[in-house]
């Protein structure tokens, strides 16, 4: 089936545009860009629509990448339904965003460079959701997190955009070494990375009911998961990273990078399911997750802060999903997230293209008869991730909190109450932006077809995609979970009321929401600075350690402690000084001297020695 | 007279045909070292043949001819998969250093160069020499090139880096002195084969104190070259100083001398106090990994920041070595092939900048990128390589390395791997300060890379990336090399199944699949 052409379309087209993009002529450029993208999505569907129903999973074998000992690793391809999902998701959003930059980035400088960035990261995600092994993955996984930092610091000139990009990075990294510790363990007990073999295995183990093997296993790979997917208490790097161009923003920051830790943890279920307490971890986790980002997510003023934080919430729900043995519904969640989410970030995009730049919700208002087509397109996103009936959104947010409620009916609540927040936060957003009159001093206007093309796919994806029954098709994988309609309308009811509270808030009675963030100053100001995460981690970590290696180590111990000593013997030894003075005579034949003195006597040593034996 | 032969050999006769050629001539000087090192590189590569088709599993190309009656010292040379690829490094970077000299190197051309070719006559005599009195001569033979590279063409404080490099390195090789001559006081060889098999059935050493005592005394002269904390204090200031080529071979080439020794020397010759004293030298290796790392972070000036990120780097390498494990040792011989190419290509890329800038401190930079987006994406590659990003040659090591340090103690394998999290943080910062930004003042004029410039950088590219994919050229010939030395340390040998909570896993290692071990301990 060539697996292999998948991903290496994108790769062709980052070397070429990367390697030659620069003189290259703009249709040049979109041709080995999206050319490369179509291309690799063409040969998905072909291959899927070739493998059929994915009964069993197909896997095709390369080459041997490490071999050391019993350690094997095998650059590996396989395709099963979980993987198929994955595909269609990165290739067909992908495509989508990939259009639409070649409107949103056409004056920019940097265009070949963005594309090859851009296709760079195709290649990387492909690779991570095509691996058949833990090591593979991991090389889609660093190297997704690479194309993210480039993209984040993209606009290099600006500081703020290449310090998120290190902060993504290294907040990644910390991710990465929980992941590579879960790795470790992982061969140590399997003795292979290989995913048949290890789930294989693991089907095989009773489930752990204390911190055994698998549960720490599957915690490691959670502190993985949480970097990638931006979950407590690694999600800060996430807000930060919407420095990047707004299709970066949609495509790895929404849609498919940052749902690698879901994906990851999803195919790892043969471990969670067998490890209940971590299970309980990623659950908590995840619901914490949505709560805390979607409180934050009511304050925000910057149009893409807004959808930054309810990703980080929206994530934190496929958690709840995963956390509660629901991985089919969170990854369906994550399918209808990619399309709704997606269209957010690019209608967001569009806006912003539309205003000359500006991102503040408090300078747009009365968008709509302006830009029709972006506003209502981004209407039908908004009401997918309200969890409006029949939308995507509510198919697959209701597949999880019911899920939630059969573990544990508190867990459900929590989640309806966030879906509610939601709701009210989105709806916000929108109200602000599109009704009301302009209150900004730029020249809004409508973007091209390229840009909105886009918009009205995912438009319809947003509004139908949750007729794509992914349980279903993932039931050979993960047992489907109960049914229960009363909840489900339960939610919905509460999302409607978040509309009409934004409604509300936002359009009918004007100033309310002024007067009711004055009431409640404290709590406005704590979440409108983000619970000052960032100033905590700063205070307690980055600078202490900046200042312990600066004072302490290097001028204390190294240049102190250990210099100090060695120069002071130096210093005490006259004897060996003056030879050093001779030594430094500066006449090339001195030198020379010495060292065939010093051979000399070397070689008498060693005679006299050999000699007395 | 082997192939072998010829590439040892080489260097000392371009070295010798350089002293007669006229020193005016500083044009047909450099062009000389240029060709002679190069048809160097290229007569050592044939060395990789009986490896790439069939897999020897012993030493080839070797030679063993009397030198000197009394004492007994021999002219023996050989090759193993460990040597034939530290020999093809030093090869390969002769040239490379011969070009990045061309013009930044000014004054007294001539004894530049022959430096340099006599330098690597020494790194490569050191890497196949299996008579350890040869050892010895080779071992000090690439000092003397070294200390004058700094001390004649380095910067400001060169005398004091040269001398500092000097008696620290020295004191090292005069405790390795003493311990050859004790073997060889009770052996009558020096030859390496010999002294194996004597040390093996005890009519060297008998005593575990005497074998103690040699290890020490071997341990220490490696570990300075290494170096390993808290010997390291020589190797800022040496790099500093220091002129680019002199940089790049240092920390390319002569800090595996240390390491290299440690597998070579240290742990074959005496493997029950190498086992022994694993504990505390791990525990310094993974103070060294993240100390370096830490203490890199804060350095405002370039150099030092990638000489102190060597320092973590080689943690790496000796945590490897002594995890007594086949993926410790692979990864350990890997990463020191890997440190040769990544960090050589950072020393040769900071000396780009300093030949536009002349300045090594970061503060001096920012915005690089703009007048020079060629140097900035070679540069970033080469960060990328370093830091340890999958597809590049780094993260094959230290995969090895964390992996096989990770079968015989958990706890070691989560230390270490914080410093993969720290070699992002101080390389990232550093990239960002140089690179980013706006360009002002004299940054925005800085040229971009120049053909002479793309020779040097676009090699080492381009072996980052195939050490990091197509990993199996390399690691097959290293791994029966190290399995060899391997066998009598072997870590699973002495460590039992402790308690094995589950069938599937038990009957695993009956099979042999898995090397037993102890359960796990990570809670």
């Amino acid at each position: 089936m060539y697996l292999w052409l998948i991903p290496i379309f994108p790769l062709l087209g980052f070397l070429l545009n990367g390697l030659f993009g620069r003189k290259m002529p703009k249709s040049m450029i979109n041709l080995f860009a999206i050319g490369s993208v179509t291309l690799s999505f063409a040969w998905a569907v072909k291959t899927l629509v070739g493998l059929g129903p994915l009964e069993a999973k197909y896997i095709e074998h390369y080459f041997t990448w490490i071999q050391s000992g019993p350690l094997q690793i095998n650059i590996d391809f396989a395709v099963d339904r979980l993987t198929a999902v994955m595909l269609m998701v990165v290739t067909g959003v992908g495509l989508l965003i990939h259009i639409y930059a070649v409107g949103y980035m056409a004056d920019d400088d940097g265009y070949y460079r963005f594309f090859s960035y851009l296709n760079l990261f195709m290649f990387f995600m492909l690779v991570l959701v095509l691996a058949q092994n833990f090591l593979l993955l991991f090389v889609g996984w660093e190297g997704v997190g690479l194309c993210s930092y480039l993209l984040i610091g993209y606009y290099f000139l600006e500081q703020f955009a290449t310090t998120a990009g290190n902060k993504a990075f290294i907040v990644n990294r910390i991710g990465d070494f929980g992941f590579s510790l879960a790795m470790f363990l992982i061969f140590r007990h399997f003795g292979t990375l290989d995913f048949t073999k290890v789930f294989d295995a693991a089907k095989s183990m009773p489930s752990e009911t204390s911190y055994g093997t698998l549960t720490i296993i599957c915690l490691l790979l959670l502190v993985g998961a949480a970097g990638k997917s931006a979950q407590i208490p690694l999600y800060v790097w996430l807000p930060d990273a919407m420095a990047g161009p707004t299709p970066v923003s949609a495509l790895i920051h929404a849609a498919t990078m940052v749902t690698a830790g879901v994906y990851m943890t999803a195919r790892s279920a043969a471990f969670f399911t067998h490890a209940p307490i971590a299970m309980d971890w990623v659950a908590i986790i995840g619901l914490a997750t949505a709560v805390l980002a979607a409180t934050i997510g009511l304050a925000q003023t910057d149009i893409k802060k807004v959808f930054a934080y309810s990703t980080v919430s929206q994530l934190g729900y496929m958690f709840v999903g995963l956390g509660v043995g629901a991985f089919s519904a969170g990854i369906f969640h994550l399918m209808t997230h990619a399309f709704f989410k997606a269209l957010l970030f690019l209608g967001a995009g569009a806006v912003i293209h539309g205003l000359h730049g500006e991102q503040d919700l408090r300078q747009m208002g009365g968008l709509f008869k302006h830009m029709k087509i972006t506003a209502i397109t981004l209407l039908c996103a908004s009401f997918a991730i309200s969890g409006f009936p029949f939308t995507s959104g509510f198919f697959s947010k209701d597949a999880i909190l019911v899920a939630a409620y059969a573990r544990a009916p508190w867990m459900y609540w929590v989640g309806v109450l966030t879906a509610g927040m939601t709701a009210f936060y989105v709806f916000r957003a929108w109200f602000l932006a599109f009704l009301g009159d302009y209150r900004g001093h730029a020249h809004p206007h409508e973007s091209p077809l390229v840009m909105t093309g886009p918009l009205m796919l995912l438009a319809g994806l947003s509004i139908f995609g949750g007729f794509i029954n992914i349980p279903h098709w993932l039931e050979p994988m993960f047992a489907e979970k109960p049914e229960n309609q009363t909840l489900a309308w339960i939610s919905a009811g509460i999302g409607i009321a978040g509309i009409l509270l934004a409604y509300v808030f936002y359009v009918a009675k004007r100033g309310l929401a002024d007067s009711f963030a004055k009431a409640m100053n404290g709590f406005y100001t704590l979440v409108f600075n983000k619970y000052y995460v960032d100033e905590f981690y700063n205070a307690v970590v980055v600078r202490p350690l900046v200042a312990i290696s600066r004072i302490v180590l290097w001028r204390g111990v190294d240049a102190g402690l250990i210099d100090g000593t060695v120069n002071g013997v130096g210093a005490r030894s006259r004897g060996v000084g003056s030879i050093l003075r001779l030594l430094q005579s500066g006449n090339i034949r001195t030198y020379a001297a010495w060292v065939v003195l010093g051979s000399i006597v070397a070689l008498i040593a060693i005679g006299f020695v050999g000699g007395s034996r | 007279m082997t192939l072998l032969d010829l590439v040892i050999f080489l260097p000392l006769a371009a070295f010798l045909l350089i002293l007669f050629l006229p020193k005016e001539h500083v044009d047909g000087i450099r062009r000389f070292s240029l060709v002679a090192s190069i048809a160097i590189f290229v007569a050592s590569l044939g060395l990789i043949g009986p490896y790439w088709f069939g897999n020897p599993g012993k030493f080839v190309f070797e030679t063993d001819l009397p030198w000197i009656n009394s004492p007994a010292i021999r002219y023996h040379v050989a090759i193993d998969g460990i040597s034939l690829w530290l020999l093809l490094l030093t090869t390969l970077l002769t040239p490379l250093c011969v070009l990045v000299s061309w013009r930044s190197v000014q004054k007294r051309v001539k004894e530049f160069f022959a430096f340099l070719l006599l330098l690597e006559f020494g790194l490569i005599g050191v890497f196949c020499a299996f008579d350890l009195f040869l050892f010895f001569v080779f071992w000090e033979v690439s000092l003397v090139p070294m200390y004058f590279l700094i001390g004649v063409w380095g910067h400001e404080r060169r005398i004091y880096a040269a001398v500092k490099f000097f008696v620290y390195t020295m004191a090292g090789s005069m405790l390795m002195l003493v311990g050859i001559i004790y073997i060889y006081n009770q052996a009558g060889t020096f030859d390496y084969a010999k002294i194996m098999a004597g040390l093996q059935n005890g009519s060297i050493a008998s005593s575990y104190q005497e074998q103690l005592f040699l290890f020490l005394a071997f341990f220490i002269a490696f570990a300075i070259k290494v170096p390993i904390f808290p010997l390291h204090t020589w190797l800022p200031d040496a790099h500093v100083e220091a002129p680019t080529a002199g940089s790049v071979m240092l920390a390319s080439v002569m800090l595996k001398m240390g390491t290299y020794g440690l597998l070579r020397f240290c742990v074959p010759m005496f493997p029950v106090a190498a086992r022994n004293c694993s504990g505390w030298i791990v525990t310094l290796a993974i103070i060294g990994i993240i100390y370096g790392a830490l203490v890199a972070m804060v350095q405002p000036n370039m150099k030092k920041l990638v000489a102190y990120s060597s320092v973590s780097h080689l943690g790496f390498v000796v945590l490897g070595i002594f995890s007594f494990t086949q993926q410790g040792f692979d990864g350990a011989v890997y990463q020191m092939l890997n440190h040769g190419v990544s960090t050589g290509a950072l020393f040769i890329m900071v000396g780009f900048l300093y030949e536009r800038r002349h300045s090594l401190e970061i503060d001096a930079y920012g915005g690089v990128a703009t007048p020079a987006p060629r140097l900035a994406t070679v540069f970033m590659i080469t960060m990328l390589a370093s830091i340890g990003l999958p597809m590049l040659n780094n993260f094959v090591g230290e995969f090895l390395v964390l992996q096989g340090t990770a079968l015989v103690n958990f706890r070691w394998a989560i230390f270490a791997a914080i410093g993969v999290i720290l070699s992002a943080c101080y390389m990232l910062w550093l990239y960002q300060r140089v690179f980013f930004g706006k360009a002002s003042g004299e940054v925005s004029g800085l040229r971009d890379l120049d053909l002479r410039e793309y020779a040097i950088s676009v090699p080492l590219i381009i072996l980052m990336v195939w050490m990091g994919t197509f990993t199996q050229s390399f690691i097959p010939s290293i791994s029966t090399s190290t399995a060899v030395i391997l066998g009598p340390v072997d870590a699973k040998r002495d460590v039992h199944v402790r308690n094995a909570t589950h069938g599937a896993l038990r009957a695993q290692q009956q099979q042999g699949v898995l090397p037993a071990k102890e359960s796990v301990d990570a809670r």
